[in-house]
């Protein structure tokens, strides 16, 4: 099966200060289409990195990154944008929902970037909400939401464009246990009814007992990999 | 459009403060208004003033005054047409507060330098007819409610008669429109006859000599025939057009110009300050935010754009109330006294749209370009 992201020995280091830091070394990876990925390691270990290049947040030093059939390490800024636009649905560790919109508009946001119709923005923006059990709470703020509430927002922010990846930095970070699981089921519901091909990055391990795959990180190279089960 | 929400939200995220600036736009462009158009009313009024008049007083200073006598002289002078004089009589009426622009002067000519006031024959034949007559300006007349027929006691503070009384009745036999002055312009006529042979003293001087001319390329030439005719007299004169003597006026109360775009200035420069600064402070408080739309595939110039649009809807709309403000103040009559029927000039409002534009890229380009430049990973980090 073609892999829907690849990472050909990818090296990303930073300069802080004077001094270079060499977060990721020569790593290879590949993703197939459908997976539900775990990436875990301590802090420093590299796995926001990785995350931030597979999402086209960043780009490696050397190396090559493919992602949905396109190779995005040497995209310009405005074309890794328009490419982040079509392929990426980000979920942060802290729901980043902009305060001064309502749930609804919050998810119509990356919609803005499409060419539909306002009448097919609200509808895909109905279903999105509906997904994640908020249909009743599309005209709230985010203050107005409890944590698991906002992470769903974010949740349905991150599908609503349908992405061709679902991108998640530490989602369940924030939240207390249960909903933290509410959280984590949901995404393994995506994963298994929508066959969305995620890749999640956490430090817990309960949260990754939902992924069919998990990846360990340590000092910048992956050392360790558990298959769980299948999707 | 489909924008329009993001920006209004961004926008109304700190209402106190935005309100706040808002407001402090407002009142600046209101002020920018009503000083612009204050400005462009005083030069309109000098422009608009008749370049065929000239002005003839004591060189020494106004108020010394000049014989009657010059009248035929100054009226012999080649190119000019007519001649007549202002007595200035400065009274009142009722009381001290409701002042008279009131003139003693020679009517009939009067109205032939004067030819853009209209009045009807018969009312300067009475004028001519009746020693205690007065013609009043018709906004005069509505201010108090005068008809031709009416008999009005005038004060004055200066001019006794030679009973020893302050009060001089007149009888009002016509009304002239006085629409293409202010109401400050002289709108009350007495007979000079009538001054002179009631008034205590001085009814023998003549404050201005009012010289209508045939050609005004001619003014400055007669000007200086009128003063040389005058020279090494004991009442020497300064002939003047009729804009030189109203910007002589004006210049005693300042350099009208100089004082207005200095305080515009100064206000719309500490606004640039306290715009950029909002603008500054709100881009910096929604770093993540703008990440954020980055990362969902917003383009670097995509979120330039959104900042600077939030920019110019904030200081467009708000520099939009201040000069309609403004142009109401104007429209509304508070300032017919000085100019007569004038409204806002549209170059104030295009000025002012203008300088709103501008203020709104200078104060909203920076900020819009940090959001610009924003790298992502650091912006999420919170580097």
């Amino acid at each position: 099966m073609t892999p829907v992201v690849s990472l050909r020995n990818v090296a990303k280091s930073y300069l802080r200060g004077k001094q270079q830091v060499e977060v990721l070394h020569g790593v290879n990876l590949d993703i197939t289409s459908g997976e539900f990925l775990a990436l875990m390691g301590p802090s420093g270990s590299g796995k926001t990195t990785m995350l931030n290049l597979i999402a086209g947040l960043d780009q490696p030093t050397t190396g090559e990154v493919y992602v949905a059939g396109e190779r995005i390490d040497s995209l310009s800024r405005a074309a890794l944008s328009t490419w982040r636009s079509r392929h990426i649905g980000f979920v942060f560790q802290f729901y980043n929902l902009l305060p001064v919109l309502t749930a609804e508009a919050n998810v119509e946001v990356p919609l803005l970037l499409t060419n539909l119709s306002g009448g097919e923005r609200r509808k895909r923006v109905e279903i999105a909400l509906q997904l994640v059990g908020l249909a009743d709470r599309g005209k709230h703020k985010p203050n107005e939401l409890s944590s698991g509430q906002q992470q769903r927002v974010a949740i349905a922010r991150a599908l609503v464009a349908d992405p061709t990846l679902l991108v998640c930095d530490e989602p369940t970070g924030d939240l207390d246990r249960r909903s933290a699981e509410e959280i984590m089921n949901l995404l393994q519901a995506l994963n298994r009814s929508q066959g969305k091909t995620i890749v999640m990055v956490t430090h817990d391990p309960k949260a990754a007992e939902y992924a069919s795959r998990e990846l360990h990180l340590d000092k910048g190279q992956l050392v360790h990999e558990a298959a769980r089960r299948a999707a | 459009m489909k924008y329009f929400g993001l920006i209004w939200a961004g926008l109304w995220r700190k209402r106190a403060r935005t309100l706040f600036t808002m407001a402090s736009i407002v009142v600046a462009f209101l002020l920018f208004g009503l000083l612009q158009g204050l400005n462009t009313g005083f030069n309109t009024v000098i422009t608009n003033l008749n370049v065929d008049r000239l002005y003839v007083s004591a060189k020494t200073n106004m108020t010394d005054g000049l014989p009657i006598s010059y009248a035929a002289r100054i009226k012999n002078v080649p190119g000019v047409r007519a001649v007549s004089h202002w007595t200035y009589f400065g009274g009142y009426y009722q009381n001290a507060k409701n002042a008279i622009p009131a003139f003693a002067t020679d009517a009939e000519p009067l109205f032939k330098v004067y030819r853009e006031m209209k009045i009807k024959p018969e009312y300067l034949e009475a004028m001519q007819k009746t020693r205690t007559g007065a013609l009043v300006g018709s906004e005069l007349a509505k201010k108090y409610g005068w008809k031709v027929g009416d008999r009005v006691p005038i004060g004055t503070s200066i001019w006794t008669t030679k009973q020893g009384s302050s009060t001089w009745m007149f009888d009002i036999v016509g009304i002239f429109d006085t629409s293409s002055y202010g109401g400050g312009f002289p709108s009350f006529y007495l007979n000079q006859d009538y001054f002179k042979e009631n008034s205590a003293f001085g009814g023998n001087i003549v404050h201005y000599y009012l010289v209508g001319i045939s050609d005004p390329h001619q003014a400055t030439s007669i000007s200086k025939q009128i003063d040389a005719m005058f020279e090494n007299s004991t009442y020497e004169t300064r002939t003047q057009t009729e804009s030189a003597l109203a910007q002589m006026q004006l210049k005693q109360i300042g350099d009208i110009n100089f004082i207005v775009n200095a305080i515009v200035g100064a206000v719309l420069f500490t606004l640039l300050f306290l715009t950029a600064n909002t603008m500054m402070q709100s881009v910096r408080e929604r770093t993540p935010e703008l990440a954020v739309l980055k990362t969902l595939g917003f383009s670097d110039t995509k979120v330039l754009a959104l900042v600077l649009i939030e920019a110019l809807a904030l200081c467009l709309f708000a520099a939009a109330i201040g000069l309609v403000l403004a142009t109401l103040v104007f429209n509304s009559g508070a300032l017919k006294v000085i100019f007569g029927n004038f409204t806002m000039p549209l170059i104030v409002l295009a000025m002012g749209s203008g300088v709103a534009l501008i203020l709104a890229l200078v104060s909203g380009l920076p900020p819009a370009w940090r959001a610009r430049q924003l790298n992502i990973v650091d912006a999420l980090a919170g580097r």
